[in-house]
């Protein structure tokens, strides 16, 4: 028989609230097991542990059970506590009285009988728990960062800096991701390229980087510490130890009309390109869709051309197999389609963009060399209409737009307006908001700025139609402070497109099995205290994978996840989690059922001697569990039709005796 | 294919044409338009409110008409069709719109928005298809720039009506393509002509028409083609200087079935 | 401001539509093809019907402006449904006894040779009880 303690938190008010903290020790003290109840303020502050730990050592205790919050908040907490008083961590449990309880009732009567309830549930269960031990497994000392954008350069660096050797997978021919096609930065008007190529720059040249480009991950196994990663490089048609980079092939390439991705189509580019000057790697990459030579056999001309001979027409798509310790995600954001939002008439006009397409139209690597021209017939614009939260902040999200707001365009916006009145103060400028949302250093000044020396418009007041006629857009506007509707004759319209998670980041997800919120950005761990980690262990968060995200908070997300990384690779070997499946062999009949519900491949089968009743020997196949592998979900025990599979820490018994106590 | 068919007050009067040609175009295609024996008038507009069930019951009786016979029902008036089916998705939806309505028409059967309601157009889309309509084109419409005037009713509310993206709608300029002719692609070609203000208003009908009209030349359209009597009226009488007609009148043209009608 | 709670309750309870999703973007009143016609905007009923100042708007001619035509509702980037809500005060205005706004009498002055059916139709269900 155990000797249980119970200790019941108030959590201040939060439970003490709603729930009679001492009638709940009282009425726990009458449990099978208890010797010892007691109820303290904040369980979890020095005090209250100290109390735990000397009541361990004065009562013998060989059980304890913890009413208090969520075992995701302090059971680590707690578990530390009672090995410090000489207990075995596992024989540890937590009583949830907090969320599932006390902030869910409102009445004192109710939400005390829940505690209680919840209590006995507990002391059921750790009456039946053992003390269990962890076991270790070796670290690889090798991360991997998927996306080569800001994100994913910046913890690459700070990784490799470390000491620790660096894989970036990237799925275009070149790293920079989105802040490559930038032209300025806010608050401070740093040009994007200027801050970002020399980075991309030590990322090539460092010793323990490699960049696979062009490629992408297609098979995720292992765990923390040991995962085994595939990695797809696409058949690029050139050779990357060998092309130079010069660009001769892009120059005599004869198919000239494909439109350009990095300048999102606003201009064209060859079959064969490299896509912008400070490229990283500066390797050519044969567009297959529109190659002559791939397609049917014709041309050839940029082999031809090719003084170093890197032309490779029969290059395939390679596999390569690596083991990594770590992987981080930072896979990033697109904008939106704004095929749903045609009141603003984007599909019926040139001249009526995203914000990003204003960004390479200013850029003076971008389709107009920097000069803002009108993409339907090269005229300056002189009234240009921005339009902000197009698709952000919608209720209807499923069908038009999303629910959360894109954080980043008030401030690119303003930007673009502050920008655009200061190179042609002759231009008119309205931003038409919802709200200016500013929170950031130095942002509000900036906004300020725009308005009060640059005389950009800000409107109060949504756009409710465009409408292009001749070589005027008219849109139709309401100013909600003049309470009046406006009507405006602009050259150009600019739509802050709300941003969403790469499309790459839902399947990358499942290989990883990493969670995601219904928006398929990557969940954090905790949202405040540990942002950079995934609830899968192992796998860390950098930039706007996890949410919107602007330059300066994305990189210093990478630096924590880059730290986060460090010390995990710093480890020679990590403790595991014990509460892992075992197979109870002599009921075990071999049927595979768990193995093939195992997400982690953990369940494998052996042959095995049993000795028969009659004295002759019989071999059967069973299944083993690897408990380095296991992460303890706990689906193999539902699925296994003869009860033989069981959780350590959360037997079949030990939930039954919580369900008995709860229904008793 | 035998369907439904639910003409409407104005196409039995002012828009004689639209019922028509509908008839002609239908029979072309092979598909015969059963009309509903003793239909009564949708009452024009639909009522959102939550409590109202009265001016609802007409819509109700000429879906489950159509449902007792296993039939879709067809409708070509915009207005028509925007009742109907918003009053048969409040039947699928609202429950307790639907107990009402039961009660009320307790000896004729219950009925929960079991029938499919398409728009002429729809069906031309989905139960005939385009490639076959334009397989059956006569006098090709070739070099005619036509601009379709979708309205309001035919698109919104989009929850409802389903029928096509609502700000960037192609289902009348595939059909005018089907027919050989070019259609000419304007904003405003979802922007209401002014309803029923007119009663009112004129002025207000007015201004909302002539900007129609005004972006659709603007873009070049020879011809403004409706499925709504009221927008053929509004965009008529407020100085269209190019051609307002049904989209049947033109269909029965492609498919050389409107000589027919005259004779 | 008169904050009248019955009115405000039936005017949710009829129109189903909960004012507070509002996020005062005012893209209803830039849609709005009434708008210039119109004393009190799509927003400004939804806003006064949050916050229960009704009798300005059912003594409003602002009521019979409205074409119906639904671009607030397809456009609203919060499924608000402004038009549902100006569709529940006109109905609250004319379902009081004496307060239709039309009548049999005046129609034939409103009537030319083309006017059709759909019209007359429409503007009665909109305009009386």
């Amino acid at each position: 028989m155990q000797r249980v303690g119970v200790f019941v938190c108030w959590c201040g008010t939060n439970i003490a609230g709603t729930v009679d903290v001492v009638a709940v020790a009282e009425a726990l003290k009458s449990e099978p097991g208890v010797v010892f109840s007691a109820n303290y303020q904040y369980m979890c502050s020095q005090a209250g542990q100290d109390m735990i730990k000397e009541a361990i050592k004065e009562h013998k205790l060989t059980g304890i059970v913890v009413c208090s919050c969520s075992p995701r908040m302090h059971e680590a907490t707690f578990r530390k506590t009672a090995a410090a008083a000489g207990l075995n961590p596992y024989m540890v449990e937590i009583a949830n009285i907090r969320e599932q309880c006390s902030w869910v009732h409102k009445d004192m009567l109710t939400g005390t009988e829940k505690a209680i309830i919840l209590g006995k549930a507990a002391i059921a269960k750790v009456n039946l728990n053992a003390p269990l031990t962890p076991g270790e497994s070796p670290v690889t000392k090798r991360a991997l960062v998927i996306g080569g954008g800001i994100a994913g350069i910046q913890t690459a660096l700070d990784i490799a800096d470390a000491g620790f050797p660096v894989d970036i997978v990237e799925k275009k021919p070149t790293i920079g991701g989105k802040m490559a096609q930038l032209d300025k930065t806010f608050p401070t008007l740093d040009c994007a390229a200027c801050i970002l190529t020399p980075k991309m720059v030590d990322v090539a040249q460092h010793d323990k980087i490699r960049i696979f480009s062009y490629s992408e991950v297609t098979e995720v196994n292992g765990f923390v510490g040991n995962f085994d990663v595939t990695i797809k490089k696409n058949a690029r048609y050139v050779k990357e130890d060998v092309c130079t980079g010069c660009g001769a092939c892009v120059e005599k390439c004869p198919m000239k009309r494909i439109p350009n991705e990095f300048n999102l189509g606003m201009d064209n580019r060859p079959a064969i390109y490299i896509p912008f000057a400070q490229a990283v790697p500066k390797v050519a990459t044969i567009d297959p869709n529109a190659c002559n030579m791939l397609k049917n056999g014709k041309c050839g001309v940029c082999s031809k051309v090719c003084a170093a001979g890197a032309i490779d027409y029969t290059q395939k798509d390679e596999y390569i197999n690596e083991k990594y310790g770590a992987i981080v995600v930072a896979t990033g954001f697109n904008p939106i389609s704004m095929d749903k939002f045609d009141e603003y008439a984007y599909n019926q006009s040139k001249d009526v963009i995203t914000s990003l397409e204003f960004e390479r139209l200013t850029n003076a690597a971008g389709p107009s060399a920097g000069k803002l021209l009108r993409p339907s017939d090269g005229k300056h614009p002189h009234t240009i209409v921005f339009v902000q939260c197009v698709g952000s902040r919608c209720e209807s999200c499923a069908e038009k737009g999303k629910e959360y707001c894109s954080k980043i365009c008030c401030m690119y916006t303003a930007k673009h307006a502050m920008l655009t009145r200061d190179k042609y103060p002759d231009t008119e400028v309205y931003v038409f908001y919802i709200d200016v949302r500013t929170p950031g250093k130095n942002f509000d000044e900036f906004y300020r700025r725009a308005v009060e020396e640059y005389g950009v418009k800000y409107v109060k007041g949504m756009v409710g139609k465009v409408v292009p006629e001749g070589d005027k857009l008219k849109v139709q506007a309401s100013d909600l402070i003049a309470n009046k509707q406006l009507h405006i004759d602009a050259d150009l319209v600019v739509l802050a497109a709300a941003i969403e998670p790469d499309k790459s980041a839902r399947p990358l997800a499942t290989m990883l099995t990493a969670s995601m919120d219904t928006n398929d950005f990557f969940t954090e761990a905790h949202p405040k205290l540990r942002p950079v980690e995934s609830p899968t262990a192992g796998v860390f968060l950098s930039g706007a994978c996890q949410g919107p995200k602007d330059i300066p908070e994305t990189v210093s997300q990478a630096g924590a996840a880059a730290s986060k990384v460090i010390g995990l690779l710093a480890k020679d070997k990590l403790t595991g989690n014990p509460c892992v499946a075992n197979s109870n062999e002599l009921m075990c009949n071999g049927c595979s059922s768990c193995a093939n519900v195992c997400p982690y491949g953990a369940i494998t089968y052996e042959d095995k001697e049993f000795r028969m009743p009659d004295r002759t020997t019989k071999v059967r196949r069973v299944a083993v569990v690897n408990p380095a592998v296991c992460q303890g979900c706990g689906a193999c025990t539902v699925t296994c039709p003869s009860g033989a599979m069981d959780l350590k820490g959360f037997a079949n018994l030990q939930i039954m005796a919580e369900v008995d106590a709860i229904c008793k | 294919m035998k369907v439904s068919y639910f003409p409407g007050c104005t196409l039995k009067n002012k828009a004689k044409d639209l019922d028509l040609y509908a008839y002609k175009s239908a029979e072309a295609l092979g598909v015969t338009l059963e009309e509903i024996e003793n239909w009564q008038c949708c009452g024009g507009v639909f009522t959102t409110a939550n409590d109202e069930v009265a001016t609802k019951l007409s819509s109700i009786r000429a879906l489950k008409y159509a449902g007792d016979k296993e039939q879709p029902l067809i409708t070509v008036c915009s207005a028509c069709h925007n009742v109907i089916k918003q009053t048969n998705y409040e039947m699928q939806t609202n429950s307790q719109f639907a107990d009402k309505v039961n009660r009320y028409m307790a000896n004729d059967g219950t009925y929960n928005g079991e029938t499919q309601v398409y728009h002429y157009l729809e069906m031309l889309r989905d139960l005939v298809g385009f490639d076959t309509l334009k397989e059956k084109v006569v006098n090709t419409l070739k070099g005619k720039k036509i601009a379709a005037y979708y309205g309001c009713l035919l698109l919104r509310p989009n929850s409802v009506m389903r029928m096509d993206d609502p700000e960037n709608p192609t289902i009348m300029e595939d059909f005018i393509r089907a027919l050989g002719a070019d259609a000419v692609v304007y904003a405003k070609r979802n922007e209401c002509c002014g309803g029923y203000i007119s009663v009112e208003s004129p002025e207000s009908a007015k201004r909302n028409s002539n900007a129609i009209i005004e972006n659709a030349k603007a873009n070049g359209a020879e011809m403004i083609i409706t499925a709504c009597p009221l927008c053929k009226y509004n965009l008529v009488k407020n100085g269209a200087d190019i051609p307002v007609v049904y989209f049947t009148e033109l269909l029965a043209e492609a498919l050389g079935v409107k000589e027919d009608t005259n004779a | 401001m008169h904050n009248n709670k019955y009115l405000q309750e039936e005017i949710i309870r009829i129109s189903g539509v909960n004012p507070s999703k509002c996020m005062r973007c005012g893209k209803c009143s830039a849609t709005c093809p009434a708008y210039d016609e119109m004393e009190y905007h799509p927003h400004q009923f939804v806003n006064m019907v949050e916050s229960g100042d009704i009798e300005p708007l059912l003594n409003s001619e602002s009521l019979y402006k409205c074409l119906s035509c639904f671009a607030c509702i397809d456009r609203c980037p919060r499924g608000v449904q402004p038009a549902k809500v100006v569709e529940a005060v006109r109905l609250t205005a004319i379902r009081k006894k004496g307060a239709n706004r039309m009548t049999a009498d005046a129609v034939p002055a409103m009537v030319d040779e083309d006017t059709p059916q759909q019209l007359l139709v429409s503007a009665f269900r909109k305009y009386t009880k």
